[in-house]
């Protein structure tokens, strides 16, 4: 894939990414590498110079992003992932606003793999805890049964406790055969749980490889582990 | 018996009165914050729209009246609300489609809209005079009163007579019905969810799937629901005149002000607040006291705290006060 913003420079170049379902992939790299904006372009909020995003052997780099969500692609952001003036039950009703059939079943499913939002479930989301909140994230990422739920630093200021609760939750969503794409900052952590990393610089892929081989991989540890 | 008087007095001059323009400041008030919840920005042309959509029901009720269709003891202007709502909802999405959205592509600043919604005020009164000119009309027809002073004061053998109007009940009766099932559609259906949703967080609303297209189409004809209405009661209850509800926007936006801007719960409940305030400053208590005090402390003034004149100035008032110390609003609640 290679893309940028406007007729700007490319952002990402010939950079190449690939999940299996009931995999976790992190993408990992410096600020500025380009992480994020290998996200966007996936799923389609900018367009692709070249390249192409295939989802379950169909090719969806013409489709607007609206229509890659009926695909099942599904994207956590990183900020503002949550509608906080709705109650939790409301979020994931709204996660689910493109199907057509009964959602009554995925609800009780998402309740099964995170019980505390049954508890909460005619909560504002606005009053729940930061952990919770990221459970709403998921559990409305997941309405849609994607086939790839895409993680924007869902570790990003959360407390440590919080992050393994989540990372938790992350690897039973996993179980569900979900293909998840995760873009870290914490790579450690990030590593420990994923199938497998990409490191990217500038944009292009410079490492990737099973998550133990890239922590053990001295030059990634030298240039971005911090020894 | 004194007391009993008092009562019936006080009812009659202002809780009466200020229910019903309560629930007609109300409607306009949902209309503001529906507005600004969805589509970010205060529209300044909400008193003229109400305005458009009044002038449709006017105009049909004279051609109505001239070919002799009628609902007997109800006013006319019933019939025509359904053509007049639907020529208001063209008009917004004509607006819409050919100034707002514009701005809306370009994601231009939310002040930038609320400028560009003072020309399409401008526009619409210069519309409004084309079509029907500034003068006062009434337009009721059908029976006036529901109940008038001196059948009240028969039934009762009471000095004071309680007067109830049928616009007044009309009023009423559609405000309530109007606002519960726009509360019943908002909370309760899949459509309705997605609008509190895009409302809420748009990015993640466009990541869900929800069409904007369709939220912004919606929001406009309720919209054009609550405008055509709101206008038609009030122009019933009073007069019509296009430059009495360009006025009327400043209680209006007081209203929506006061009950949080973007909750339409708060805003329904603002109408009322700012209609009580404003009756009850500006009525003259005098014969209200000489009723309940004993003969020497009878009061030789008014007892007026305000001049109608100054009714204004009342929902001025509470706007400022509100702003400088309840900003987001006196009423807790979600937004829409």
């Amino acid at each position: 894939m290679t893309a940028g913003y406007g007729n700007g420079p490319d952002i990402i170049s010939s950079c190449s990414i690939n999940v299996d379902r009931g995999e976790i992939v992190a993408i990992l790299g410096p600020n500025g590498a380009g992480k994020s904006t290998v996200m966007k372009a996936m799923l389609g909020l900018l367009t692709l110079k070249s390249g192409s995003v295939i989802l379950n052997g169909e090719d969806i780099s013409k489709l607007s992003p609206q229509d890659r969500v009926k695909k099942g692609i599904s994207f956590v952001p990183q900020t503002k992932n949550v509608f906080a003036e709705l109650t939790v039950k409301e979020n994931l009703e709204v996660g689910a606003f493109l199907r057509e059939d009964n959602i009554n079943r995925v609800i009780e499913e998402i309740y099964d793999l995170f019980p505390i939002l049954k508890e909460k479930s005619s909560q504002i989301v606005g009053q729940l805890s930061g952990g919770q909140r990221q459970q709403v994230a998921l559990g409305r990422a997941l309405m849609i049964k994607p086939s790839v739920l895409m993680l924007d630093e869902p570790t990003a200021g959360v407390s440590p406790i919080v992050m393994d609760e989540l990372f938790h939750h992350i690897l039973r969503v996993k179980e569900t055969n979900v293909g998840i794409i995760m873009v870290e900052q914490n790579a450690k952590q990030a590593l420990s749980i994923s199938d497998r990393g990409y490191v990217l610089v500038t944009g292009e892929n410079k490492f990737e490889g099973s998550g133990e081989e890239l922590l053990k991989d001295p030059e990634v540890r030298r240039s971005f582990l911090g020894g | 018996m004194e007391l009993l008087n008092a009562i019936i007095l006080l009812l009659n001059y202002t809780i009466i009165p200020a229910l019903t323009y309560g629930s007609q400041l109300a409607l306009g008030a949902i209309f503001v914050t529906l507005i600004y919840g969805v589509l970010r920005f205060a529209n300044f042309a909400t008193g003229d729209m109400m305005s458009f959509g009044t002038m449709f029901a006017v105009l049909l009720t004279y051609y109505f009246q001239s070919i002799g269709v009628g609902l007997g003891i109800l006013p006319t202007a019933l019939i025509t609300l359904p053509f007049a709502i639907i020529a208001m909802i063209f008009y917004m999405l004509f607006i819409d489609r050919f100034v707002f959205r514009y701005y809306r592509v370009n994601k231009s600043a939310p002040v930038q809209l609320a400028m560009v919604s003072v020309g399409v005020m401008f526009v619409t009164q210069a519309i409004i005079r084309i079509i029907i000119g500034p003068f006062d009309r009434r337009f009721l027809d059908g029976e006036k009163f529901i109940l008038k002073a001196s059948e009240f004061k028969e039934m009762t053998g009471l000095n004071e007579g309680l007067t109830i109007k049928s616009t007044q009940a009309i009023t009423v009766v559609i405000t309530i019905i109007l606002v519960s099932i726009l509360f019943w559609f908002l909370n309760k259906t899949k459509t309705g969810t997605s609008m509190r949703a895009y409302s809420d967080n748009e990015d993640l609303a466009l990541l869900s799937g929800i069409d904007p297209k369709k939220v912004v189409m919606l929001t406009w004809i309720i919209a054009g629901f609550l405008a055509t209405i709101g206008g038609v009661l009030y122009g019933l209850d009073k007069s019509y005149k296009p430059f009495v509800y360009f006025n009327n926007m400043l209680p209006i936006f007081a209203a929506a002000i006061v009950g949080g801007i973007g909750n339409p719960f708060g805003a329904f409940l603002g109408g009322y607040v700012i209609a009580f305030a404003e009756i009850f400053i500006t009525y003259a208590y005098k014969k209200f006291f000489t009723y309940l005090l004993p003969e020497s402390l009878a009061p030789d003034t008014l007892v007026q705290l305000l001049s109608t004149d100054y009714k204004f100035a009342v929902s001025f008032s509470i706007l400022v006060i509100v702003l400088l110390f309840r900003p987001s609003g006196i009423f807790e609640g979600k937004k829409i």
